[in-house]
C-alpha cells in the first residue's frame, strides 16, 4: 500500500537541514500505524511526503502501487482528493462554512453536483452521530464534534489512507478516547490509518508503532512492546 | 469550465460575505475611481464642446480682412490714408492663393425692414454666395435657399433672413416667398437661416452688388471673408494671413512695415490654437485617467495580496482536500473580477447619472431661454456644454433644430453635427465636392 524506499529530504538554506535520512518503510492495506518521535525528528516532514503535500529529494515513494514522484500540482491534488484523507490537530475546518458544507468540500473538488454532495455529506455526518448539527458553524461546536466532522470530511471521498496529524492533540482525555474509538472503527472498515502523535496512550491504541529519531527509523515494532526511552 | 459554474460563484459570495468591510472598501475604491474618471472625461468633453460651439457661426477655417488707415507715407502717398477694399480684390486674391477655398466680399449697414405692421432695425449684409459656406449656413426643406450666382448677376432684390428676424417680422407665417420693405424698396424673402447662435441674431443677407448700389458704396467692400484649405497648424495659418496682407499691401500701395493697416481676423488660426489647447487638455485628462486606473490597479492588487495572506491557511486546507492550484487561483481572480466589475459598473452608472442630471438642468434652462427669445449667454458657459455632447448624439435638443437638418439647399446631403471638429472635415468634403 505505502512503500518508502530510501527517502531523503533536505530543507535547503544557509545551513541545509537533512531531515529524512534514508527512510525505508512498508505499510500494508488496512494497517493501523502510529508514527512517534520528538519534535524535529522528521515526523511532520514524513507526513507531508505521505500526503503529497511536500516533495522528497531522493528515493521512491509508492502509494497504492503508483510512484509518487515529480507530480504536477494538478495530479498531486487529484491523488490527495481520491486517495488520502487528512485529519489535523487543529481540525482545520473552514470557519465560514457550516458542518455540512465542510464535510462536502472534497466532493466539491471532485465536481459532484450540489444535491449529491449534500446527500452524501449528510450520510457521513449521520455516521459520526452529528446529523442534527449539520447547520452549525465550527465555532458553535465542541472540540470532539469538530474532530468528528473533520473525520467525516476525511472519509467522504473514500480514501485508501487516512493521515492524522496529532488528531487528539487539542482534545481532553475523554474526547481523545472517543475520537480514537472512531478512528479504530474507521480502520476496521479496511482503510489504512496512519497517526502521527507523541502521546503514548494514543500510540498504544494502534497496532504498529514507528519511532523516528533524527531522520531515521529508530524502532518499527508491532504494538505491546515496551519502547525504551520514552 | 467547472470553475465558472454556480458553485464557484456561491463560494466567492460566501468569502465576500465573510469579509464585508474589505469587500466594501475595495469596491468603494474601484467605484470612486471609475466615478471620478467618468466625471473627468465628461467635463473635459463638455468644456471642449462648449468652446467648439462658439466657433460655430462661422466655419472654423475662415479669415476676415478689412481696411484701416495707414500710419506711414509710401511711394508718394501720405500717411493716414484710408484703405478701402474693393470688388476687384476678390478675384485677385482667389486667383493668387490656392489656399483660398471660398471667398465672399461683405458690406454691411443696418436698415429698417417692415412686413405688414411689423418692423424693426436689422443688420443688413451684402454678401456673395460663398458666404453660406463660410458662415456655416444650411437650409432645411421649406426654409428656402441662400443667395446664388443668378441673384448676383441680375442684382436681384432678394433677401435671406436669420431665424430671429423671421420670427419677429413674420411670427408663425413662413416668410419664404413673401415681400418685405427695406429703405423704401421691396425685397423678396428667398430663405431663412434657422441657425441659432450668438453672433447671427438679427442679420439679413442681400446680394453684395445690390447692397453696394443701395448704399451707394460704389465698388467698395467692407470686409473680405475667406475660408482656407490645407492649412493644419497655427503657424501655417498665421503665415498665410501674412502672405495675403503682403499681396494686398502691394496691390493697395501700403508700406511693407505698415501691413497692420489691413485688418485680419484669423479664425482659422484661433481655431487651430484652441483645438491645440484642447488636445493638451485631452492628453491631461487621459494622463489623469491612466493614473487613476493605475491607482485602482495597485489598490485592488494590494487588497488581493492581503486576501491571499489572510487565507493562506484556508487555501492549505483546501489543497489538502484536493483543490488544484488552478481552482484556488480562479477563485481569487474571480472574486476580484466580480468586485471590480460590480462596483466599477456602479461607479460608472453613478457618474453617468450625475452628468445626465447636469445635462437635464442645463437643457431645461436652455429651453426657457430659447422660448423667451432672451439673450442666450448660457450657451457660452462651458459647463452647459456637457450637454452638447449628448445633443449631438441624440439629436433631441429643441433649441438646435439644425442638429436635425439632413438636406442642404441644393439637395445635397449635409448632415450637420455641430460642436464637433468632425463637422469641419464634413464642410471640407462638401465644399470640394462642388
Amino acid at each position: 500500500m505505502i512503500r518508502f524506499e530510501n527517502i531523503n529530504k533536505t530543507y535547503p538554506g544557509i545551513q541545509p537541514l537533512h531531515v529524512l535520512k534514508g527512510i525505508d518503510m512498508n505499510i500494508d492495506q488496512g494497517e493501523f500505524v502510529s508514527i512517534m518521535g520528538a519534535s524535529g525528528s522528521g515526523k511532520s516532514t514524513m507526513l507531508n511526503i505521505l500526503g503529497i503535500l511536500d516533495d522528497y529529494d531522493t528515493g521512491n515513494y509508492y502509494l497504492n502501487g503508483t510512484l509518487i514522484k515529480d507530480l504536477t500540482e494538478k495530479r498531486a491534488a487529484e491523488y490527495r482528493n481520491k486517495m488520502i484523507g487528512f485529519i489535523f490537530q487543529s481540525f482545520n475546518l473552514i470557519n465560514f462554512k457550516n458542518a455540512l458544507e465542510n464535510v462536502a468540500l472534497p466532493l466539491y473538488y471532485q465536481g459532484l453536483s450540489r444535491k449529491k454532495r449534500q446527500i452524501k455529506s449528510m450520510e457521513y455526518l449521520d455516521m459520526m452521530g452529528l446529523k442534527d448539527w449539520w447547520h452549525h458553524f465550527p465555532n458553535e461546536l465542541s472540540g470532539g464534534q469538530k474532530q468528528r466532522i473533520a473525520i467525516a470530511r476525511a472519509l467522504i471521498a473514500n480514501p485508501k489512507v487516512i493521515l492524522a496529524d496529532e488528531p487528539t492533540g487539542a482534545l481532553d482525555s475523554v474526547t481523545t478516547e472517543e475520537v480514537m474509538q472512531v478512528l479504530s472503527e474507521v480502520n476496521a472498515t479496511g482503510i489504512t490509518m496512519i497517526i502521527v502523535t507523541h502521546e503514548k496512550s494514543v500510540a498504544d491504541k494502534t497496532n504498529r508503532i514507528i519511532h523516528l529519531k533524527d531522520g531515521i527509523i529508530e524502532f518499527d515494532s508491532p504494538n505491546n512492546h515496551e519502547i525504551p526511552g520514552i | 469550465m467547472r470553475f465558472l459554474e454556480f458553485d464557484t460563484l456561491t463560494e466567492i459570495l460566501l468569502t465576500m460575505r465573510e469579509n464585508k468591510l474589505r469587500t466594501f472598501l475595495t469596491g468603494f475604491a474601484v467605484a470612486w475611481g471609475i466615478f471620478m474618471l467618468i466625471i473627468l472625461l465628461g467635463s473635459g468633453n463638455g468644456l471642449k464642446n462648449g468652446v467648439t460651439a462658439n466657433f460655430n457661426d462661422r466655419a472654423s477655417n475662415t479669415m476676415m480682412l478689412w481696411g484701416g488707415r495707414t500710419t506711414m507715407p509710401y511711394k508718394g502717398l501720405k500717411a493716414y490714408r484710408r484703405i478701402k477694399l474693393t470688388n476687384e480684390l476678390i478675384p485677385y486674391l482667389k486667383n493668387h492663393f490656392t489656399e483660398i477655398d471660398k471667398i465672399s466680399g461683405q458690406v454691411d449697414r443696418s436698415s429698417t425692414i417692415s412686413f405688414g405692421t411689423e418692423n424693426g432695425i436689422y443688420q443688413i449684409y451684402g454678401v456673395q454666395p460663398d458666404y453660406q459656406i463660410i458662415s456655416n449656413m444650411t437650409f432645411a426643406t421649406g426654409n428656402g435657399r441662400f443667395l446664388n450666382d443668378r441673384d448676383m448677376e441680375m442684382d436681384r432684390k432678394v433677401i435671406v433672413l436669420s431665424k430671429k428676424v423671421a420670427k419677429s417680422l413674420f411670427k408663425d407665417v413662413n416668410p419664404v416667398g413673401k415681400w418685405i420693405k427695406m429703405d423704401g424698396l421691396t425685397f423678396q424673402v428667398i430663405g431663412v437661416d434657422m441657425k441659432t447662435s450668438n453672433n447671427n441674431e438679427a442679420k439679413c443677407y442681400i446680394p453684395m452688388k445690390t447692397a453696394q448700389k443701395l448704399y451707394t458704396l460704389g465698388n467698395q467692400v467692407h470686409n473680405i471673408n475667406i475660408s482656407v484649405r490645407g492649412l493644419s497648424t497655427k503657424e501655417e495659418n498665421d503665415a498665410f494671413g501674412q502672405k495675403m496682407r503682403e499681396a494686398l499691401g502691394r496691390e493697395l500701395i501700403i508700406h511693407p512695415e505698415d501691413l497692420n493697416t489691413i485688418g485680419l481676423w484669423n479664425q482659422a488660426s484661433n481655431y487651430v490654437q484652441t483645438m491645440g489647447i484642447f488636445s493638451t487638455i485631452d492628453l491631461f485628462v487621459m494622463f489623469i485617467g491612466i493614473c487613476t486606473l493605475i491607482a485602482g490597479i495597485v489598490g485592488v492588487g494590494n487588497i488581493m495580496v492581503i486576501t491571499v495572506k489572510e487565507r493562506t491557511r484556508e487555501f492549505g486546507i483546501r489543497k489538502a482536500l484536493g483543490a488544484t492550484p488552478g481552482s484556488i487561483l480562479t477563485s481569487i481572480l474571480l472574486e476580484s473580477i466580480v468586485i471590480t466589475s460590480l462596483f466599477g459598473y456602479l461607479g460608472m452608472m453613478f457618474g453617468i447619472g450625475i452628468l445626465e442630471l447636469i445635462n437635464m438642468v442645463i437643457n431645461s434652462s436652455q429651453k426657457a431661454a430659447a422660448d423667451g427669445e432672451r439673450t442666450i449667454s448660457i450657451f457660452m458657459n462651458p459647463t452647459v456644454d456637457l450637454n452638447n455632447r449628448c445633443n449631438c448624439h441624440h439629436h433631441t435638443d429643441p433649441c438646435r433644430p439644425d442638429c436635425r437638418i439632413h438636406t442642404g439647399p441644393k439637395g445635397c446631403t449635409n448632415q450637420t453635427d455641430r460642436g464637433h471638429a468632425r463637422r469641419i472635415t464634413k464642410t471640407h468634403q462638401y465644399v470640394r465636392s462642388r
